[in-house]
């Protein structure tokens, strides 16, 4: 392609459309796109009576800050959104929303962490679309990604099968994502060593459910509004009171830094790559083990458990031994995270 | 800096509690501490420390977050400059969801006005280099903390001849307030946990006259959830003792004299003036002004503009919550009419205002 920006043209349906598809986005996404470019994505053999099905958008800015961008988060965060209804992801389609202007090497970094990310989960992009909006009118890119999964058991897992004695366990520390996008802001000179933890769990969400199935109870991926919005959810949803222990929460201390220095607290801001789990408290201590075992739960912790209590009240026993409540993310603490 | 495990061991924290404990056994009646540090205030809760002290030792929060003691005047003013075709609004976040008598600047925003979030005053000096035809008008609150930082802003926009932007100032200073809640006899406040950070710019001399005067224990206290246990103990101690003295917990950061080149950057740009506490009042000297010298850079002198008359909301008690007399709890709008998403005052705004913590933490 001659030409280094975005135009409307790549927009129009037309020739430069199809160059933009021919030459850049099908060959980036080559080995997990399918090739005929028809209007709709036929998917065949699927042998299941249940299917998950789920979209998201993405706007977040910057579009690349430390350790991924906008792509990877898209393929991540649909896979995650599917995984955690227990389906193993199958397809995803994108949806790509490009501001007139937008450097055609930075939409081709943006589709090439696409395509890893796809590829490292192991689903395959199946149908897509391309829109240009001008400039001013959008900001640089947007993303949406819809994807479809598949069940391979009869487990039901949800947001309400939450009971009492359930040991509470995360995968990893948190707080990442949120800090690293606003490290990336301008203005902000934060640590740098923080990174999004975006990374796709439909791989641990397998192992899990293939070797301790029913004793899964509930799985969420803390994503906007972090861990406390998610467990508030989870005990109104399922009617428990949970109770954490602070001194358990993994917190990367540059995370920690830069949350008390912008006034934030790591429980509220948001993750990419992380997922809860509420387990049989007579398999928390093997499940905690094979989450270790995977690199994306290397930090994993026990993090609290289900009260017999049900008021769906989430407290938090904190590190120097006080108590206090936990509510939900009120109002938008970072707009534009995800 | 640690900030996870050093000054959080649960070790020293359960003994500093069985200490606090110890020393107060004996004490009759109930000793109100006040603290007047939203950081404070944040802390307080964020850790539970309420529910780690005796009985007899009562913790209240006092005017210590810049958002919450802005009067709504001010906000209607801001919103009245938010109106002005020309002018770009540059505040920090918090600000833009108070609400003003009739409006506030996320309202103005949602309708069109040009109101931006910055993280930085430096970033709003660089908001009017790129905005040549628009007055950026950046919305100066808060203590001797954030007001080093926005003074360095006016003295950089004049090193630059930026001449499209200007501060609308109402900071607040330390510890003028404190003197008007010791001799309020309601409130009978026993000690201060004196602020962190703006003792850190201050010095922890600062509040010598007040001990002295009021015969009223002064604790300078980081925020940590130990520093805070040491200060209460620390205080507890000197109230039982029947002493007033100036102690100084947050020794690793604060120096009896404070943080001359801040002090030295707020005198160069600003003077003393009367200011408007919300809840409290007119208070002599207790604010900071522009000076004439940099009058250029002085929403109020540069921009006139009609404001509406003030009028408080209705049932809110802002006021009585700063000064410490009630707490969120006793106000009926509390959790019902008033929310973080829809704040009936602008303690349930800030993250650091009493009734936001109450609503977020509280038990
Ligand atoms: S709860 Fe709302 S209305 Fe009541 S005092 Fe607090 S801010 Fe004002």
């Amino acid at each position: 392609m001659s030409n280094d920006i975005i135009l409307l043209g790549h927009g129009s349906g037309g020739k430069l459309s199809h160059q933009l598809l021919d030459e850049l986005i099908i060959p980036t996404l080559s080995r997990v796109a399918q090739r005929d470019q028809n209007d709709s994505a036929v998917l065949e053999g699927i042998e299941s009576n249940r299917l998950a099905f789920t979209t998201d958008s993405y706007v977040v800015d910057p579009i690349f800050f430390s350790g991924g961008n906008i792509g990877d988060l898209a393929i991540n965060g649909t896979i995650n959104d599917l995984a955690m209804s227990g389906a193993c992801p199958l397809a995803i389609s994108v949806g790509l929303i490009l501001e007139e202007g937008l450097l055609l090497d930075d939409l081709r970094r943006i589709l090439e962490s696409m395509r890893q990310a796809a590829e490292a989960a192991g689903v395959v992009i199946v149908t897509g679309d391309t829109k240009v909006v001008p400039r001013g009118k959008g900001d640089k890119v947007f993303i949406n990604t819809s994807g479809i999964g598949v069940f391979d058991h009869g487990l039901r897992i949800g947001g309400s099968g939450a009971r009492p004695g359930d040991k509470v366990l995360i995968n990893g520390t948190i707080g990442d994502h949120g800090m690293a996008v606003l490290a990336s802001r301008e203005g902000l000179e934060l640590e740098s060593d923080i990174a999004t933890d975006s990374v796709a769990l439909n791989g641990m969400v397998s192992d899990l459910l293939n070797q301790f199935g029913e004793a899964i109870h509930v799985l969420r991926d803390p994503t906007r509004g972090g861990v406390a919005t998610t467990l508030k959810e989870i005990a109104l949803q399922s009617g428990v009171d949970i109770c954490l222990q602070e001194k358990e929460l993994p917190v990367k201390e540059a995370v920690a830094g830069a949350c008390a220095i912008l006034g934030l607290d790591p429980m509220f801001v948001a993750n990419e790559g992380k997922l809860l789990v509420f387990v049989d408290p007579h398999r928390a201590d093997d499940v905690l083990a094979a989450m270790r075992r995977r690199p994306e739960g290397e930090r994993a912790a026990l993090i609290g458990e289900v009260e017999a209590t049900s008021t769906g009240r989430v407290m938090m026993r904190t590190a120097i031994g006080g108590l206090r409540a936990i509510e939900m993310l009120t109002g938008e603490q970072l707009p534009r995270i995800c | 800096m640690k900030y996870s495990s050093e000054y959080r061991d649960p070790q020293l924290a359960a003994a500093m509690v069985t200490a606090i404990a110890a020393e107060v056994a004996d004490y009759a009646g109930t000793m109100v501490l006040m603290e007047v540090c939203g950081t404070h205030t944040m802390s307080i809760y964020q850790h539970g420390i309420r529910s780690l002290l005796p009985e007899q030792i009562r913790l209240v929060s006092g005017p210590g977050c810049p958002v919450c003691v802005t009067p709504i005047r001010y906000v209607d003013r801001a919103v009245a400059y938010a109106r002005q075709p020309e002018s770009i609004i540059a505040t920090f976040g918090d600000m833009i969801r108070v609400p003003g008598s009739s409006s506030s600047l996320l309202r103005e925003k949602a309708m069109g006005a040009a109101v931006q979030i910055v993280y930085s005053p430096l970033d709003a000096v660089k908001l009017a280099e790129n905005n040549p035809g628009k007055q950026v008008i950046f919305l100066g609150i808060g203590f001797e903390t954030t007001a080093p930082t926005i003074a360095g802003s006016i003295l950089e926009a004049a090193r630059c001849g930026v001449d499209n932007y200007a501060v609308f100032c109402s900071h607040k200073t330390m510890p003028a307030p404190m003197a008007v809640l010791t001799a309020d006899p309601y409130l009978q406040v026993a000690g201060y946990l004196c602020p962190a950070h703006v003792s850190a710019v201050i010095g922890a001399e600062a509040y010598r006259p007040l001990v002295e005067e009021y015969q009223v224990p002064c604790v300078v206290t980081g925020f940590e959830p130990l520093d805070m246990l040491r200060g209460i103990q620390l205080l507890a101690q000197q109230v039982v003792d029947g002493r007033a003295e100036v102690e100084n917990e947050y020794q690793r950061i604060v120096k009896p004299e404070g943080n001359l080149r801040a002090l030295e950057i707020l005198r160069q740009v600003f003077e003393p003036c009367d200011a408007d506490w919300r809840g409290i009042g007119p208070i002599a000297g207790s604010g900071l002004r522009i000076r004439e010298e940099f009058a250029a850079f002085d929403a109020e002198r540069r921009f006139h503009v009609a404001v509406e008359e003030p009028r408080e909301q209705k049932g809110c008690l802002c006021g009585e919550i700063l000064k410490g007399k009630v707490t969120p709890k006793d106000c009926p709008l509390f959790r019902r009419g008033c929310t973080p998403e829809n704040p009936v005052g602008a303690c349930m705004v800030s993250s650091e205002g009493t009734c936001a913590a109450e609503y977020k933490y509280g038990c």
